[in-house]
């Protein structure tokens, strides 16, 4: 049985760069600034191409809900090895808008399209840290879900995947179709090399708006406000210990 | 208090955290501040004057009336005494000498400097100046027991102008933290290397650092505009202007850039940052030959032209050395040689093109096996990681033999393979890497522990053979201590006259220093 895979992948602002908070408070800044692949999505990828060196899924197909530039994201992951590419089309000033619900309908909408039989999507995405699209995914197609998974097997018609959570690890099997979200430890992602990222400008991507798959992206959501976290204040020094319980309990700390 | 699991979940939970801290590799300021603190617990290396028997200088000795002008003057908390407390100040991050200094000072102003130098020359005592203490030929530590100067302090900038891109700042400002300050103004500094996070600014100039993007902009010698400098007698020579064009009289600055601290105590510096580029794109090639890397750099320099911002070279064994002592993936597969060439711009799109255009080229014509290219700011600085840390990457074998030689581009390699060969077997690895965009190899030998049998065959074989070339035996390191008797290897007997004629008229007690850069009589 060779799978169909579908991934998401999300355009974010890259995470060595300095982030800004814009002068309204209602954003950050994302003009002129430094973006890339969400470093989960790019593990994302790298299991779904594994899959199909492995000969367990025939082809995969990368999704990104974006502007414009999103097409530079799913050439990225056209370059590590996926075979084409979809690219839904938000027009920039909605795309801080886009919630995981709406990314969610737009997958479930494409596994039908596209017939897909696997959706491998990161955790999170590391600018709004939802971590929500895939669980909401496989709710809309009432799939099984595997999410944080660090490790994918496949045996007859399911998948056998080893969790990250809270106690430890946990190996839970799930039958196929299913949803897939990636976490930290299950690959480290290749880097695109120069002749794949030749090939890459070959491959199709196919264009297409929210609309057209009849999806709504009205937000459900109004930002109030956006704020930086607080300065971290200088420590002071005391002299000695009898200073130091006096301080601490001034502020409370025993 | 987390526990493992805990904290690894809360880790794991704030994603963006996660990432800085996964890719431990690209926070180099962060491996830097910690790097240069541990090194010295390292293992404890034997002393300087001991290992090459060196002669103590007609000195003082340092009392305790003397400890008590430092003391009134700058106060207790900014005098450091003891041997223990000042280990890491004694040693360089090589680990490779070892001073037996046991009072450090910490001056906040060039007034307060100019106090303690003429205190000292009056009293005969001798000083070593130090900055991040990053230097790699021995030149920022005592070899007896010199007071260090430090420029911890004295790191304030004070001026940045945005017409003129000038920054004028005081000499102990740590060079990464003048690059993020000045960043703001949508500038750069001139220069970068490895050590940035730790390195002062005052100890670049004073040893005319060279660094990744040379290349580009050139030398300090270029960029400095002005410098601030006190001599032995305490006598502050300002040389400050920001002004780029200034050819009145003799260009005194150029003694201060350069003499590692031998002339004067760079206090202050105007240097000219240029724009910081909209566009960066890195390279990583993987090569077979070494004339295929040769044809690489003539193509790069004719089809990236002037987007081109740096042009490094590793070869196999120090990638491997990386690999192995950091465990730092490296995105291609295994080659002879590697090349990272940067581009640096302001349009990313005509950038790109260029960048496209000259990899399909070099690719197609199969002078190049392999690479990738990035421009996400993550990806560069893990790939910048594998040239930068390989010096860190060779300590954790033991001990370094470095060597930084500028040779003509056709003999750049043939040094390593000769080395490699005439050391055989006795050492764990003959490597080589560095700046080919400007003909400066790094050239590198590790063994367990200092083995004087070992350092016996490679000096001077070395540099003879790199005088042979008419090449330089020290690139952009300095001569420090390690070098200084070998200087006559790439300078004439009339200009090292001239050099010790300049250093009696400017410091005739000689306390600038000691044992540094010029040979002993």
């Amino acid at each position: 049985m060779s799978l169909r895979v579908l991934v998401g992948v999300k355009r974010v602002i890259d995470y060595a760069v300095k982030i800004r908070v814009r002068p309204d408070k209602l954003g950050v800044v994302t003009d002129g600034v430094k973006h890339s692949m969400n470093p989960f999505d790019e593990i994302a990828i790298e299991e779904a191409v594994r899959l199909k060196e492995k000969k367990i899924a025939k082809e995969v197909v990368a999704v990104s809900c974006g502007p414009t530039q999103a097409q530079e994201t799913i050439r990225t992951a056209l370059a590590m090895g996926a075979d084409r590419g979809i690219h839904v089309e938000i027009p920039a000033k909605e795309v801080e808008k886009l919630e995981p619900l709406h990314v969610a309908k737009i997958m479930a909408k494409l596994v039908e399209q596209e017939k897909a039989d696997l959706v491998v999507l990161g955790k999170q995405a590391i600018d709004d840290d939802s971590n929500a699209t895939a669980q909401m995914t496989a709710s809309i197609l009432d799939w099984p879900q595997a999410t944080f998974a660090s490790k994918i097997e496949k045996t007859d018609g399911e998948l056998q995947v080893t969790r990250e959570v809270d106690g430890g690890l946990e190996t839970i099997k799930v039958k196929l179709p299913a949803v897939v979200s990636a976490d930290l430890r299950l690959n480290e992602p290749r880097y695109a090399t120069l002749p794949n990222i030749m090939k890459a400008k070959k491959k199709k991507i196919a264009k297409m708006k929210a609309a057209d798959l009849g999806v709504d992206t009205t937000s459900h959501f109004e930002v109030l406000e956006v704020a930086d976290p607080p300065v971290r204040e200088a420590g002071i020094k005391v002299e000695d210990v009898d200073t130091l319980i006096t301080k601490l309990k001034e502020t409370g700390r025993i | 208090m987390l526990g493992g699991k805990e904290l690894r979940h809360a880790i794991s939970m704030a994603s963006r955290w996660t990432w800085a801290s996964c890719n431990l590799s690209s926070n180099l300021y962060r491996w830097n501040k910690t790097f240069i603190h541990t090194s010295s617990c390292h293992r404890k290396c034997e002393l300087t004057s001991k290992r090459y028997q060196v002669k103590r200088g007609k000195y003082n000795e340092i009392n305790e009336e003397n400890i008590k002008f430092f003391t009134e003057l700058l106060g207790p908390h900014r005098i450091i005494e003891g041997e223990s407390e000042l280990e890491g100040h004694n040693t360089d991050w090589l680990d490779t000498v070892r001073g037996a200094s046991s009072v450090l000072l910490k001056p906040k102003t060039t007034e307060e400097v100019s106090a303690i130098l003429s205190y000292c020359n009056q009293h005969r005592l001798a000083v070593c100046p130090q900055g991040g203490n990053t230097g790699l030929v021995g030149g920022s530590v005592p070899v007896f027991d010199e007071i260090i100067i430090s420029t911890n302090l004295m790191n304030k900038v004070e001026n940045v102008d945005t017409w003129s891109g000038v920054v004028t700042c005081q000499s102990g400002c740590v060079l990464e933290a003048l690059d993020q300050h000045v960043a703001d103004f949508g500038l750069m500094v001139p220069l970068d290397l490895g050590a940035k996070g730790s390195c002062h600014i005052g100890g670049n100039v004073s040893t005319n650092a060279g660094g990744l993007r040379l290349l580009r902009y050139g030398s300090l010698h270029g960029s400095v505009l002005g410098v601030e400098a006190v001599l032995a007698s305490g006598e502050v020579i300002d040389c400050m202007t920001a002004m780029k064009k200034d050819n009145t009289g003799y260009d005194l600055k150029h003694l201060f850039i350069g003499s590692e601290g031998t002339l004067g105590l760079v206090t202050k510096i105007a240097i000219h940052c240029p724009p910081r580029p909209q566009a960066v794109n890195l390279a990583l090639l993987g090569l077979s030959t070494y004339e295929n890397v040769l044809k690489t750099y003539v193509a790069a320099k004719s089809k990236l032209g002037e987007i081109l911002s740096s042009c490094e070279f590793i070869d196999r064994s120090s990638l491997e050395c990386v690999e192995e002592n950091l465990k730092l993936k490296p995105p291609i597969s295994s080659h002879e040689y590697y090349m990272l060439i940067e581009t640096s711009g302001s349009n990313g799109t005509h950038d790109e093109e260029k960048l496209n255009i000259f990899l399909e080229d070099v690719l197609g014509s199969g002078i190049v096996d392999d690479g990738t290219v990035a421009s996400e700011p993550s990806r560069m600085l893990h790939i910048w990681g594998l040239r930068e840390r390989i010096a860190e990457a060779l300590h954790h074998e033991g001990y370094t033999y470095k060597y930084d030689i500028s040779t003509p581009l056709s003999h750049f390699y043939k040094m390593v393979e000769d080395m490699r060969k005439h050391l055989g077997s006795k050492i764990i690895r003959c490597c080589g890497y560095g700046h080919i965009g400007d003909g400066n190899l790094h050239l590198n030998i590790t063994t367990d522990e200092f083995d004087k049998e070992v350092l016996n065959r490679i000096e001077p074989a070395v540099y003879e053979w790199t005088s042979k070339v008419n090449g330089s035996i020290s690139a952009e390191h300095g001569l420090g201590f390690k070098k200084r008797n070998y200087i006559h290897y790439s300078k004439s007997s009339g200009a090292v006259t001239l050099m010790k004629q300049m250093k009696k008229l400017l410091d005739p007690n000689g306390i600038l220093n000691p044992y540094k850069v010029l040979p002993d009589e």
